[in-house]
């Protein structure tokens, strides 16, 4: 390392006008007073429990949970162990965030480039939908939701039956699950054959196209090749699964697969409310996009939809991606409202039941707030990835 | 690398010296003794030791007591915000034993799931909030429960065109319910060991768990039964629903206090039995003041004419005539509340004192 020109080496004095020296005492103060103070609060806390009587520590994670839960996308029952609570209400919370964020993300874009659309109803209609849409608590848009939802259906007598063992009702919407035998890899192994080799031949297109200027229909055969090739190796496999349907027992339908109302909501709720500031974002990114880039893509024929696609869209977006990574965690946080409906979320399931009946405060807020920021951060991480792909290339 | 390195160590020094001075106590001494800082929900940091509860509640002048969002019966306000019910009349009735004067005292509603968390924290001094008494809560949480206040039991609501007669045939079923209570898992204990199936719905609110079950979402909503009555007069149409008499739990709801503040659980204990005494010796808020003249010792020992009690546990001697004053005796209590003459209509059952046919029993004033 190049040393400055004017120090004084060996001399036990602190030089102040050493940069250095200064940055490493001042850090060094900081380090220590934050350290001391988090083990002060720690210390502090655990005594405090200690006083009042109150348990504390992680074992009880492995205590039996005794409660149930309505939607376990892991097998989980009244004897699993709260960790495994936890991992449940994990699980719903990611379900909901990404579904969520894909569903927000397309409707945004696709608000946010009616804004600017020339036609004026279209314009205007996505002018209201994000005045009202952003401008409602959130809270109230779930409890909306899922009263809208559960109120015109019938109960599970009268189900709405579109498809044969399709049943909607105020009890979810509930659909036949496949059932796989062993040669169902085979089916699966084809179907992500043929999505690489999809991928593969676009690019290939693209490339060629770039190269030559010759046209390729690759998204066409792309589409062919993801149909046909998996549906081939079903037939040839001997259909490896089946449709289990539900059935109707004394107050429901049993088996099958289901959507909960509650979830249904909660997805609505989240992608109308945050499409409306991500709808917001799109257009304040498009509009950055200067007049002279358009007017020159059409200078050189371009059609309207190639220059969103091609020139504006990619500028766009790296004005785009900061806000909107927060708007995608806002979307994750916000899933948290969920005890609010019934849906069992990390928060209701682990925050809520798990927090009251052990009584564990400290713990269990600790670590449901360690998830959060794991999942932010991750959330974050990727998004920087991304923008950081896409930035402008200095040539 | 001298330099540096002398940097670090006196970094390190003031650190440690700066929060050695900046921090409200030695931090050497913890764990040496019962001093411990808690922060007072006004903000002030103070030190708290065994036994001022009492002390603060006088300093700030008013009770702070956590009750439920609305619970019809048992904790509940009118739209002006004036709160009824039997855990809200205890509350008044251990502010009338402090500062004779049942109206110092502030309400908080908590939500089931809430409501430890407030008490841990010394959000409030007790808890009065149709919470059952457990062996997990009583032990683990840091609480001492002070007696039972009404003994309870879990049932469910379902509606009367469901042909539903006994838990049972709710196999399968959907029930709705709220989070953070004892009925989720007794829920889950009931159908889990008899084989049977079911799905919960639980709600952090009350009013959605019930607007839920009122719009068909569940086939049935379970809670302790006092609840059950007390809600049903929230739905669309309460004659067409009906509470099960099955009864699948013990739910003995009482008023829980922190622990390690023996005086205080004395005083929130005794203004309970002064409550229960009260009735068994037949003084009511009407007779109360001719009560001081009678002869008989257990009266005059209760209302303080005779012996320090009041004293023994920080109080004036005429507390108990106070809290009489202010909610009548225990059966009034009831009557006024739950009684067969309000709307929930409950009759006294378990909760008739000893000598009539129910288990209130409580120890005498001697
Ligand atoms: N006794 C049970 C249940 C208590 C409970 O919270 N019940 C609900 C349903 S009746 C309630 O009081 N809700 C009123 C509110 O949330 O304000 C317990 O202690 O866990």
């Amino acid at each position: 390392m190049a040393r400055g020109q004017g120090q004084k080496r060996g001399t036990a004095t602190l030089n102040w006008y050493n940069p250095r020296v200064r940055s490493i005492f001042y850090q060094t103060v900081v380090l220590v007073s934050v350290i001391g103070i988090v083990w002060f609060f720690a210390a502090t806390a655990q005594e405090n429990l200690e006083r009042l009587n109150i348990s504390s520590g992680f074992g009880f994670l492995d205590t039996t949970a005794g409660f149930g839960i309505i939607q376990t996308l892991i097998p989980y029952s009244e004897q699993s162990s709260y960790g495994r609570a936890f991992l449940v209400g994990l699980l719903n919370t990611l379900v909901v965030a990404v579904i969520g964020i894909v569903l927000a993300t397309l409707l945004g874009f696709f608000i946010g480039v009616a804004r600017l659309s020339r036609n004026w109803l279209i314009a205007k209609l996505a002018a209201a939908y994000v005045e009202i849409m952003r401008n409602i608590p959130l809270l109230l848009h779930l409890f909306f939701w899922y009263f809208a939802v559960l109120r015109p259906l019938p109960g599970p007598d009268n189900s709405l039956t579109p498809f044969d063992g399709v049943y909607l009702n105020n009890r979810g919407l509930i659909l036949p699950a496949p059932v796989f035998d062993a040669s169902a890899a085979y089916f699966f192994a084809s179907l992500a054959l043929a999505l690489a080799g999809s991928v593969f031949l676009i690019r290939w297109a693209k490339s060629r196209q770039i190269a030559t200027g010759q046209l390729f229909p690759a998204w066409r055969t792309a589409t062919g090749i993801v149909v046909l090739l998996p549906a081939l190796v079903w037939l040839i496999a001997g259909r490896p699964f089946e449709l289990e349907f539900a059935e109707r027992d004394a107050f429901d339908y049993v088996g099958g697969m289901r959507l909960l109302p509650e979830f249904v909501a909660l997805v609505l709720g989240l992608t109308l409310y945050t499409a409306a500031f991500i709808g917001e974002i799109v257009r304040a990114g498009i509009q950055s996009v200067s007049k002279g880039q358009i007017e020159a893509a059409a200078a050189l024929g371009l059609k309207d939809s190639t220059t969103l696609r091609l020139v504006v869209i990619p500028q766009a977006m790296r004005l785009i991606i900061p806000p909107l990574t927060s708007q995608i965690l806002n979307l994750t946080k916000n899933s948290s409202l969920a005890v609010a409906i019934a849906y069992p979320d990390l928060v209701a399931v682990f925050a809520g039941t798990v927090l009251n009946q052990t009584g564990q405060a400290i713990e269990v807020i600790s670590l449901t707030m360690a998830v959060y920021l794991t999942l932010s951060l991750l959330t974050s991480l990727a998004m920087n990835w991304y923008n950081a792909r896409i930035a402008l290339k200095e040539r | 690398m001298k330099n540096p390195l002398v940097a670090l160590l006196v970094g390190i020094l003031i650190g440690v010296g700066g929060l050695y001075f900046f921090l409200p106590y030695d931090p050497l001494s913890l764990g040496e003794g019962p001093v411990a800082v808690t922060v007072s929900p006004d903000g002030a940091v103070e030190r708290a030791s065994a036994g001022d509860t009492l002390r603060r509640v006088k300093q700030r002048g008013f009770l702070q007591c956590g009750v439920s969002q609305g619970l019809p019966g048992f904790s509940n306000p009118d739209e002006r915000g004036n709160w009824s019910g039997i855990d809200v009349d205890f509350c008044r009735a251990i502010a009338a034993a402090i500062f004779g004067d049942g109206s110092k005292v502030r309400f908080r509603p908590l939500s089931a799931k809430d409501r430890f968390t407030a008490l841990q924290s010394g959000e409030i001094d007790i808890l009065s909030r149709n919470t059952t008494w457990t062996m997990s809560r009583d032990t683990q949480l840091g609480f001492d429960f002070v007696g039972v206040t009404y003994y309870d039991g879990q049932s469910f609501m379902v509606r009367k065109a469901a042909g539903i007669e006994t838990v049972r045939d709710l196999a399968g079923g959907t029930i709705c319910t709220e989070t953070g209570t004892t009925t989720e898992l007794n829920l889950a204990d009931y159908f889990r060991s008899r084989g049977l199936s079911y799905k919960v719905l639980s709600f952090e609110k009350n009013d959605e768990a019930i607007v839920a079950y009122d719009r068909g979402r569940c086939d049935a909503y379970t809670t302790d039964a006092s609840g059950l009555y007390a809600q049903r007069l929230k739905l669309t149409d309460p004659d067409a629903n009906m509470v099960l008499t099955d009864i699948i739990s013990k739910e003995p709801l009482g008023p829980a206090v922190r622990q390690g503040d023996p005086q205080w659980e004395d005083i929130a204990r005794w203004t309970l039995n002064a409550l229960l005494n009260a009735e068994e010796l037949g003084v009511t808020s009407e007779n109360v003041d001719e009560m001081l003249e009678s002869d008989n010792p257990r009266i005059r020992r209760l209302l303080g004419r005779e012996g320090a009690y009041g004293e023994a546990v920080g109080l004036g001697p005429d507390w108990a005539v106070h809290v009489i004053r202010a909610v009548g005796n225990y059966g009034e209590m009831f009557e006024r509340n739950v009684g067969t003459e309000t709307p929930l209509g409950i009759k006294r059952g378990l909760n008739a004192l000893w000598n009539e046919g129910g288990v209130q029993y409580a120890p005498p004033v001697r």
